[in-house]
């Protein structure tokens, strides 16, 4: 038995959101009929793409800045035991609390019993993934305790009792008037004449949360980083929501995946210009809050940080696959990806969506949990050249297909994809051919089955390698 | 076994003889750029923060209007309006002036750290205006420069513009949680 202890694991069955109801194709033929997704997906991607590569151009260094991202990541990981030792000691030194959890059953244990403790039940929510990973909500919701999202795109998720469709905008797949209906269904003391101006519903969120955070004595975040080296934690964020649970409650709860461990704090300097600038398009986000330990009188007394492994050392097992860890979730493999931008995250099952998802989920639970979504994939290559730690996406999807066990019918139609998706150059070359003609309405086989009845938008004049090749 | 065990255990495991890689530091580091004032400026109303140049800091602060206005135990009296009263709990102040520590020009970027003229974190979180002097000395061409400076065990709140969202339908919307409204101050020296 002992043989078996300490080798890498899994993310468990029945917990969490790391599994889709149904496999990505059938999940991806729903969606490709929602024309409303489709349009604000194309909307978003398109601005969001174009915002990043204004930013990312300024900066005379950025293949510099990708190049040490991608090797502090790896350095990272070959020395994970000895940082994440050096974390929990600082975090210690500075008044925090640290604690294990091999599993989101056992995190969610953690973070419940911590909440028990403080004798409140209700906790303010800064959006994470790693929480929405482990199910937290659902598991303090059992346990008698209400979680708020802050976040407003996270806010409508959750009053609309739905699932978030993007990293960085969940509620992208929602529109104004959808926004205004489910605010006026579901937000307590909400003016019943709220129209659906965006400001006017965002200064509507602001009332409603307001009280909350000044009452609420307990928050719950993730971590953008960690630095071994100081025992500092970072959240990067833009309303202030992250601020306001940072900073007013008595009590702070942060659940961390044991990958966003940075060595010193010097190499924040890689990381806060790579972040921002790939991510949401921006020199810098408006609020990054930086805390290490507790400050007497300023902010949260109690500080807890949760280490969370819930899959990650299988990964990690993976020689090829272990490079997903270096994901910063800056959701940019999202914005250039022609599969996700016509399917939306929702299709993917898990928490992580788009070319990461595809490659992160399955490795977290084992392939044969997600066993379609290394084909949820054109394997065109942008996702590689839109991460900013040069996460090879492709060659990772290509060797996950590999490991999938699938049933003989399922093996069969996936031959017939394959084919085609394992050939980039072939993709590539149609693409390009795309992009001279100018006429395209279909797209190359296989996602031939999902434009044929639907146009196609007019293809870029440049595509994205060609324009990365050139600048 | 505790958890702690479990997860090193299964690292090393999955690590086998892993090499640490090298990384490369070819990046703009610490000292590569000068502070470039303009550039700030220009970065900081892009954002949508308002900037005011002078000297005469107590004067531009009365031009704002603050009302109620909360400020930190170690600011510079000379800052404030005559007739400019302040209020002791930041949950009743309109405003808030604070000092800095670092400014970023290139990312339009200013960096509290909780020193005594610059508070606790949550006096420049509620009111709905900041307002915040910056001294030519402590600004910085860019991100490293910053970490360069900045002591990690302080708490820091970095602020790129006044709070934003872009969550319907990706519209900017200024201040959905802080301060809706960012003044910063630029003096001469
Ligand atoms: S894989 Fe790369 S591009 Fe995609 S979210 Fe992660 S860091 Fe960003």
């Amino acid at each position: 038995m002992s043989t078996f202890l300490g080798m890498p694991a899994t993310a468990p069955r029945g917990v969490g959101h790391l599994r889709g109801d149904e496999s990505f194709p059938e999940a991806a033929r729903k969606a490709l009929g929602n024309e409303q997704l489709r349009r604000n997906l194309a909307h978003a991607t398109t601005t969001i793409r174009g915002k990043s590569g204004a930013v990312v151009a300024e900066l005379p260094d950025w293949q510099e800045l990708r190049s040490a991202g991608s090797a502090l990541k790896a350095a990272t990981m070959a020395r994970l035991p000895e940082l994440l030792e050096q974390l929990e000691a600082n975090v210690t030194a500075a008044g925090g609390v640290v604690h294990w959890a091999a599993d989101a059953t056992e995190a969610n244990r953690i973070v419940t019993g911590l909440v028990e403790a403080t004798g409140h039940r209700r906790v303010i929510k800064v959006k994470s993934m790693a929480t929405q990973e482990i199910g937290l909500n659902e598991a303090l919701e059992a346990a008698g305790i209400a979680p708020v999202e802050t976040d407003l795109a996270e806010l409508i998720v959750q009053l609309g009792h739905d699932k978030p469709s993007h990293i960085l905008v969940p509620a992208i797949h929602r529109n104004r008037t959808e926004i205004r209906d489910i605010f006026l269904r579901e937000m307590p003391g909400v003016d019943p004449a709220l129209t659906d101006d965006p400001a006017t519903l965002a200064a509507a969120a602001r009332r409603y949360l307001r009280e909350t955070f000044l009452s609420t004595k307990v928050a719950v975040s993730g971590a953008n980083f960690a630095v071994a080296e100081t025992g500092t934690l970072a959240v990067l964020e833009s309303e202030g929501n992250g601020r306001m649970c940072l900073t007013l409650p008595d009590t702070l709860i942060t659940v961390m995946g044991i990958e966003k461990v940075v060595p010193t704090w010097r190499d924040l300097e890689v990381f806060l210009q790579l972040l921002p600038r790939a991510s949401t398009g921006e020199r810098m986000n408006p609020y990054t809050s930086m805390w290490t330990g507790v400050t007497p009188g300023d902010g949260p007394q109690e500080f807890h940080l949760v280490l969370l492994d819930n899959g990650r050392t299988a990964v990690l097992a993976d020689e090829v696959g272990r490079q997903a860890l270096h994901c910063i979730r800056c959701s940019a493999c999202l914005n250039v990806c022609p599969v996700y931008e016509r399917t939306g995250g929702h299709a993917y099952g898990s928490v992580y969506p788009g070319p990461i998802g595809a490659v992160l989920s399955p490795q977290l639970t084992g392939v044969a949990d997600n066993a379609s979504l290394p084909y949820a994939s054109s394997l065109c290559g942008a996702c590689f050249d839109a991460c900013p730690v040069k996460i090879d996406i492709p060659s990772i999807l290509v060797h996950l297909r590999n490991e999938a066990p699938h049933p003989r019918t399922e093996r069969i139609a996936m031959a017939a994809a394959a084919y085609t998706m394992d050939r980039p150059a072939l993709y590539a070359r149609a693409q390009h051919a795309a992009k001279l003609s100018r006429h395209a309405t279909r797209l190359p086989p296989p996602l031939n089955g999902w434009t044929a009845s639907r146009d196609l938008p007019q293809p870029p004049p440049e595509t994205f390698r060609d324009w990365w090749a050139a600048r | 076994m505790t958890s702690k065990d479990l997860i090193l255990r299964r690292i090393r495991a999955a690590l086998g003889d892993t090499a640490v890689p090298d990384v490369p530091r070819d990046y703009r580091r610490a000292g590569a750029g000068k502070p470039d004032i303009e550039r700030l400026v220009d970065r900081l109303v892009d954002y949508k923060a308002v900037v005011h140049r002078g000297s005469d800091i107590a004067g531009i602060v009365a031009s704002l209007e603050p009302g109620r206005l909360v400020v930190p135990p170690g600011l510079d009296p000379a800052w404030l309006p005559p007739g400019v009263g302040t209020v002791e709990d930041e949950h009743d102040a309109d405003a808030v002036l604070t000092a800095a520590t670092v400014a970023i020009a290139e990312t339009g970027t200013i960096v509290l750290d909780g020193s005594p003229d610059q508070g606790r974190r949550v006096i420049s979180l509620l009111p709905d205006l900041h307002i915040c002097v910056v001294r030519p000395d402590q600004v910085v061409a860019a991100v490293p420069d910053a970490i360069a400076r900045l002591d990690p065990r302080r708490p820091l709140t970095w602020i790129s513009g006044p709070s934003a969202t872009s969550d319907i339908e990706l519209n900017r919307v200024e201040g959905v949680h802080g301060p809706r409204r960012l003044h910063v101050i630029l003096t001469d020296r």
